[in-house]
Parts: structure tokens; C-alpha cells; sequence
């Protein structure tokens, strides 16, 4: 997965997780949890998104590097 | 705020119908109410004066709350309170002089087109009565220019009482801020059908106002809550930090093996430690109501859930305090999905015994929680986090939470609110037991 691929399909997926969120004026280095006000149950769906969408599988010790936009980006591609 | 329907817990009360000093009558339509469901008329049980209106339009209040109060005949000066009952079919003119119109008449004059103005009243004072309005039909309603699906019986009654609509046109209605009143039914018997609705507006001013309006309501039911809370109940307040290093151990090597849909997050064993404590320490499970304390017979436990954009709802889940952490983490994901989506049953949100709040997700060490009446306590969970501990003598880094109990001082006292911190942290700590 390129980089564009994998920033749109975080984007997709954070605007289902957060509708009400302004993703245009996310800056890639934010904290998501912070910024979006994600809480457990939220980051469990973004990553349950994410992991089948790109077919790649999360583990919980990698929750700690998909904190930021630039992050997951970098992750999955 | 008389209860309309079992699973009404809440109502908001649209438009008063009475002035203070309006003399009322029993059986007089005295105010309309906005439930779930639908706009109701509200009428008065008992006759008097009425002295003064305790809630303001466009407020939502609990069942139970007192809308106004009515200085009885007999007794004008110092009279006892009363809550206006409900029949809810009757349509009985109002008695009282101000020349208000019901909206259930306004809207029924809408829906079949009928000029208010040109109605001759016959009701008290002049007022236009449903009947009136329903004896104004100058005719049958014109055949469809549209021809009727073949099933469908000929349209020849009026609609009398509430309109017939169908309940997925109701919901788009309500989702849209549609006044059904103002929607001409072109189903059986005049029903609005979905197809009826008018097309749904653009994203746009309306809907923010809509939004901004709800979250007004939703501020309000929670200001009225809280603000009833800290002035009945006489709150005290425990804190205990507990070494959960074990238990996210154990629930890391289970959820390592699991795909993401099956994961537990630690909330989930937090949740469950809370509920089966409420089982073990009953005195904090339940109700204070009429001056004494009515313990429940099961744990539903209150998750206070926030919404995005604002706002907080603390609905139920139910029998929690047999369910694992698993089968809990499947109840917990339904419950804050329909919470956010807005499809909460009324029971969950009147079921909750004991409530959690567990704002440690938002970054904060503890909670002193404010307790949900008529419930006589608030569990808090703060966040996890690494911190410096001694553990048999040796100082290592444990991921610690500070957990807190905000306990009603009426039903409990602290020795029974420390004995229920006791407990979670007993369970939290031996996790196998959860």
C-alpha cells in the first residue's frame, strides 16, 4: 500500500469512527486519542477498521505506533 | 411529569396551556408533553388555582418531576402540590380563560387543511375545540390525483385523534425535525407514508440548529440532574489505588491470540469488577426513594457514556454483574454504538442501580463523581497508568488506577462504601476470579 492509499483509508476509516470531526485541519503529527477525543472503545474500532480494510493484522503491542495520522500512515504502508 | 408509557423515564414539557391564577378544572388539558414518541396532552387531576408553573417550556424533566403546582379549592393560600395526571385520548376543551389554541388542534387543522380563523369555537370562551375543527372538513378529502396502489383500501376516513403515520416515516420525520402536522398522508385512512415527507433538507443551517438544539436539551436534563443531586444528596467520597499489572497481564496474552473484533480493552474488566462488586455490597445497589432505601434485585450498571459533540447519557447494562468480561466488552460496544447513534431503548435508560464513570479515558488520575438520582452511588475509574509502587517490600513501576466511590450518605456510610472498594480491588487484583 502506497502512502496515499493508506492516508485515505485512515482518513475514511477515522471519519467513520469520528463523524463530527474536521479531519481537513488534522495535522498528521496530533495525538489522535486527544485530538478526536477516541477513547477505548473508539481506537479498538479505528483499529478493527484499519486491520481489515488493509488486510494487514494489529497486534496490541503495536497499538503504541499508530498514535498520530503520520504514524498509522507509516505503519500500514 | 406523569409517566406516558412504561419506558418513559423523561419528558419535555412543550407548551403550557395555563397561566398562573387560571382556575383549572379536573380533566382540563393543562399542558402539552413531548416524549419519545410523541406530543401529548397532559390534563389535570385535581381543580384549583393554578399557582405556579415550576417548569419552563422546552425543558426536559424526569417522571415523577413537579410541573406545576395547583392551590386546591378548599385550601387557596397554603396548598399541597400536585402533579398533573394524563388520559391520554380525551380531548376535553380547555376551562381556563387564556385563549390558547392546543397544538394537537393546531396541528390537527393543519393536517386537514382547515382555516382556524373561518372555525367557529364551541368550546369555553370561544376556544376551537378537535371537534370543531374535525366538524370543519367542508369534505371528504379529494381522491388521490395519484392512483392507489391496488391493496390499498379507499381512502374515505378522516383521521380523527392523532394521525396515522407509518413508524419509518415517524422516524425520518423525527430525524429531520419534520412536523408531521404540516405532512399531507397519502396512505390508507390519510397515514403519512414515508414517501409523504418532504426531501430531506441540504447539511446545512437547519441541521446545525437542530444539533445546537439538542445539545441545549441535553445540557438542560443535565444541569437539572446534577443541580438535584448536589442539593438532596449528602455525597462522601473514597479512593483506593489498585495494582491492575496482573490483570492487563492476563488479559494481554488473551487478547493475543484474538482478532480485533474479540478484544477485551481493560475498561471492560473494570466495568465487571464494579458489577459484581455492587452484587457483594447490595446496600450500594439500588434506590433511595420515599426517605428510605429499596435495593434493587439485580445490577444493571450505568455506563456514562459521552456523545460526540457534546453531552452524556449513562444507560444500562443490564444483569451485569453475572456476565464475564467478554460477554460484558459485547454489551459494553452495542451499548455506546447505540448510545452515539441514538437508538437507546427507554428501559436502559431508566434500569441503571449503580452507575460507573470512567472519564480515565480521557487522561485524568481519578473521578469524584456526582451520583445519578434516585441511585446511591458512582463508581470512578481514573486512567492506568505507570507509576512508582511498593510491592512486598521491593519499589518497582506498576500500572496503577485510582478507583472511586461517591457514596449517598443518606442510604450508606463510609465503612459500607469502603468495604465495596475493597471488593473491586480484590477482584481486580485475583483477575482469574473475574
Amino acid at each position: 500500500m502506497n502512502t496515499t492509499e493508506a492516508d485515505r483509508l485512515v482518513r475514511t476509516a477515522l471519519h467513520e469512527v469520528a463523524p463530527e470531526a474536521d479531519l481537513s485541519r488534522l495535522r498528521p503529527d496530533a495525538d489522535l486519542r486527544d485530538t478526536l477525543a477516541l477513547d477505548s472503545l473508539d481506537f479498538l474500532n479505528l483499529v478493527e477498521l484499519l486491520s481489515s480494510r488493509s488486510g494487514k493484522r494489529i497486534d496490541e503491542e503495536d497499538y503504541p505506533r499508530l498514535g498520530t495520522l503520520a504514524d498509522i500512515v507509516a505503519y500500514l504502508g | 411529569m406523569p409517566s406516558l408509557g412504561a419506558d418513559m423515564t423523561d419528558g419535555v414539557l412543550l407548551e403550557w396551556l395555563v397561566r398562573p391564577g387560571a382556575t383549572v378544572h379536573k380533566g382540563d388539558i393543562v399542558a402539552v408533553v413531548d416524549t419519545d414518541k410523541a406530543a401529548i396532552e397532559v390534563e389535570c387531576f385535581d381543580s384549583g388555582t393554578v399557582r405556579e408553573l415550576r417548569v419552563a417550556e422546552g425543558t426536559r424533566v424526569p417522571v415523577g418531576t413537579v410541573l406545576a403546582t395547583i392551590a386546591s379549592a378548599g385550601e387557596p393560600s397554603l396548598a399541597p402540590t400536585t402533579t398533573p395526571a394524563v388520559r391520554t385520548p380525551a380531548a376535553a376543551p380547555l376551562a381556563a380563560e387564556s385563549p390558547v389554541t392546543s397544538p394537537l388542534v393546531r396541528r390537527e387543522a393543519a393536517a386537514l387543511h382547515v382555516d382556524l380563523h373561518a372555525v367557529h369555537g364551541t368550546g369555553p370562551g370561544g376556544r376551537v375545540t378537535r371537534e370543531d375543527v374535525e366538524h370543519a372538513v367542508p369534505a371528504p378529502p379529494p381522491p388521490a390525483a395519484v392512483p392507489p396502489p391496488a391493496a390499498v383500501p379507499a381512502p374515505a376516513e378522516v383521521p380523527r385523534g392523532r394521525r396515522r403515520v407509518s413508524p419509518r416515516a415517524r422516524r425520518l420525520a423525527e430525524a429531520a425535525g419534520i412536523d408531521l402536522g404540516t405532512v399531507a398522508g397519502t396512505g390508507p385512512g390519510g397515514a403519512i407514508r414515508a414517501a409523504d415527507l418532504p426531501p430531506a433538507p441540504a447539511e446545512g443551517a437547519a441541521a446545525a440548529d437542530r444539533a445546537a438544539e439538542r445539545a441545549a436539551a441535553m445540557r438542560g436534563t443535565i444541569a437539572a440532574l446534577m443541580a438535584r443531586s448536589k442539593r438532596e444528596i449528602p455525597h462522601y467520597y473514597l479512593t483506593e489505588t489498585i495494582d491492575l499489572t496482573d490483570a492487563l497481564d492476563r488479559l494481554r496474552e488473551r487478547n493475543r491470540d484474538l482478532p480485533v473484533p474479540r478484544r477485551v480493552v481493560p475498561a471492560a474488566l473494570l466495568l465487571s469488577a464494579a458489577a459484581r462488586a455492587a452484587a457483594e455490597v447490595p446496600e450500594l445497589n439500588g434506590f433511595w426513594q420515599d426517605d428510605h432505601f429499596e435495593p434493587a434485585p439485580a445490577v444493571h450498571l450505568g455506563v456514562a457514556i459521552s456523545l460526540r459533540g457534546g453531552g452524556l447519557v449513562a444507560p444500562a447494562i443490564t444483569d451485569a454483574a453475572g456476565l464475564t468480561p467478554e460477554q460484558l466488552m459485547d454489551r459494553l460496544k452495542d451499548l455506546v454504538a447505540r448510545t452515539r447513534a441514538g437508538r437507546l431503548r427507554g428501559s436502559e435508560l431508566s434500569a441503571p442501580t449503580i452507575t460507573v464513570s470512567n472519564l480515565g479515558e480521557q487522561g485524568v488520575e481519578s473521578i469524584i463523581g456526582v451520583i445519578y438520582p434516585p441511585q446511591v452511588a458512582l463508581v470512578g475509574f481514573g486512567t492506568i497508568g505507570d507509576r512508582p509502587w511498593a510491592v512486598r517490600g521491593l519499589l518497582g513501576v506498576r500500572k496503577l488506577v485510582t478507583a472511586s466511590l461517591a457514596g449517598d450518605h443518606r442510604a450508606t456510610d463510609g465503612a459500607t462504601g469502603a468495604r465495596y472498594l475493597r471488593v473491586v480491588a480484590r477482584l481486580l487484583q485475583q483477575p482469574e476470579e473475574l
